[in-house]
């Protein structure tokens, strides 16, 4: 076994920033955002797959950053928690939702739960019950039970639903 | 919990891979999605000097359908499978088993590769691949090389690949006008491997009598189980929910003792394959008898 590897150098953007880094190849994605890019809202769980906390969005889908290499993300577009509020701090329609159905207590899944979320709403503006369930079972909360954040994800999806119909409707 | 170092290279051919797993002096690993990889690495359960990295072998994912059966490259996402609108229409055993493993976020990036080079026994898509027949195409040093589903599974997490292979592609053949399937599995949460599962074809012949039966049962053993007693049992019979019961009654009869573990006792396991066999036939008989009704 190589006792280091020889770091690479990797170019990606995470939150609208470009960033150049060197990494080593056994960096995990999750480590390197935490560690070499101090986006610390990532959160680290279990660091095995199981729990979800670490969800970031890769070129648009929800992974896991512990179950990818910093180098694998070379080239890649990323999104983390910290990509999701505006810039004046404006939170985004899914973290209002939050707030207001009392999604979260502790908060250290929170992160994780937001990211898949807002996979799903990307990708299916009105999400069946199933497919909700099946996405925040991929997920693990130890506070909140999951029915209140199961009512933040309907909240969220009628929120965004609403935005885009108003922007939608002319001289709106 | 971090993995050991290693080298790592992310060739963007399989000829290439193939020539990094061999010219590797020590152990080599190949990683897809990395969804049980990564955990094996980060646990240093594994601790390979060299990660070969198929993510950037872009001519390994697609879905195509050809001759009557559906190819895939081993380096498509199981999400991908999961949205398409071939798989669901021309083979909906394989799309039913893709929306059983695990969540849409670890199918996001797992592999169909990697489900079946890794060879879990409570995994759905090994039994899949039994049940549907498939072949595997496989290359190495040597060129390449195509293996049945039944050969390819060798005991628990162990497969027919030399070290220096590269799975590239798995075949199915297309759903077969008037035949039923089914695919059913129980597990402790969705999205949980299974305690023990079942894929079931079936057709009905002219007089409506059951032919053709073939069961494959999946956590039950080191490998995909086929219960060929019970397959017996149902064939040339007429249907009903008494021959049902009397499969799932043969299969967990014949089949050898279960793995017992924390997630469920040998017993328990046991019993669920009749269960599964029994849910299954019902299942897949119901649409064999739809699809006759359709003709
Ligand atoms: C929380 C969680 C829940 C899960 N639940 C389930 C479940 O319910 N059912 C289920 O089936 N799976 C489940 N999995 C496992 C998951 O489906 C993995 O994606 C799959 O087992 C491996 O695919 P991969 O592409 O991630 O492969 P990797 O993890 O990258 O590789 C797995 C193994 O296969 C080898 N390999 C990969 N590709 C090839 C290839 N083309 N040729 C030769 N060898 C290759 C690798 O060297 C490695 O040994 C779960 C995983 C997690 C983290
Ligand atoms: S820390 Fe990545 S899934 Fe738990
Ligand atoms: S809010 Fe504490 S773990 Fe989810």
């Amino acid at each position: 076994m190589p006792e280091v590897a020889a770091a690479r150098k990797i170019r990606l953007k995470v939150n609208g920033v470009a960033h150049e880094a060197l990494v080593e190849p056994r960096t995990t994605l999750a480590d390197f955002l935490r560690g070499g890019l101090a986006l610390t809202g990532t959160h680290v769980g279990c660091e095995h797959g199981v729990c979800g906390a670490c969800a970031v969005l890769v070129d648009g889908t929800a992974v896991r950053s512990c179950l990818m290499l910093a180098v694998q993300a070379d080239g890649a577009e990323l999104m983390t928690v910290e990509g999701l509020a505006e810039s004046d701090g404006k939170l985004h329609p899914i973290q209002e939702a939050f707030v207001e159905e009392h999604g979260l207590q502790c908060g250290f899944c929170t992160p994780g739960f937001l990211i898949a979320i807002y996979e799903l709403l990307e990708s299916d503006p009105s999400p069946s019950e199933e497919a909700i369930r099946d996405v925040l079972g991929g997920q693990m909360c130890r506070c909140t039970g999951y029915q209140s954040i199961l009512r933040a994800v309907h909240s969220a999806a009628a929120k965004l639903g609403a935005a885009r119909s108003a922007s939608a409707t002319p001289g709106a | 919990m971090k993995p050991a170092p290693f080298e790592y290279v992310a060739p963007t051919t399989v000829e290439e891979a193939v020539s990094s797993l061999s010219g590797c002096d020590g152990e080599a690993k190949l990683l897809a999605g990395g969804q049980s990889l990564m955990p094996l690495l980060n646990m240093r359960l594994a601790r390979p000097d060299l990660v070969v990295d198929l993510g950037r072998v872009a001519a390994l994912d697609y879905i195509r359908e050809s001759d009557g059966r559906l190819a895939i490259g081993a380096m498509t996402s199981k999400r991908s499978v999961e949205r398409s609108g071939l798989v669901a229409s021309r083979q909906p055993l394989l799309h039913a088993a893709t929306v059983l493993v695990a969540h849409p976020q670890i199918r996001n990036r797992g592999t169909v590769g990697g489900s079946m080079a890794q060879a879990d026994p409570a995994a759905e898509y090994p039994a899949m691949a039994v049940a549907l027949d498939a072949e595997l195409r496989v290359v190495g040093p040597d060129g390449e090389r195509s293996i049945n589903a039944e050969d390819f599974f060798v005991t628990y997490l162990t497969t027919a690949l030399q070290p220096a292979e590269v799975l590239t592609e798995i075949r199915v053949p297309v759903l077969a006008p008037g035949s039923g399937w089914a695919f059913t599995e129980v597990a402790r949460r969705h999205g949980d491997f299974a305690m023990a599962g079942a894929a079931v074809t079936v057709t009905l012949d002219a007089g409506g009598h059951c032919a053709d039966a073939k069961i494959v049962l999946f956590g039950v053993g080191p490998v995909p189980v086929r219960p060929r007693g019970a397959e017996q049992a149902v064939n040339g019979e007429r249907p009903g929910e008494d021959l049902y019961r009397q499969a799932g009654r043969k299969a967990s009869e014949e089949i050898d003792e279960p793995l017992s573990d924390v997630h469920a006792s040998a017993e328990y396991r046991r019993h669920l394959a009749g269960v599964m066999v029994r849910r299954g036939l019902a299942e897949a008989v119901a649409r064999a008898a739809a699809a006759r009704g359709d003709a």
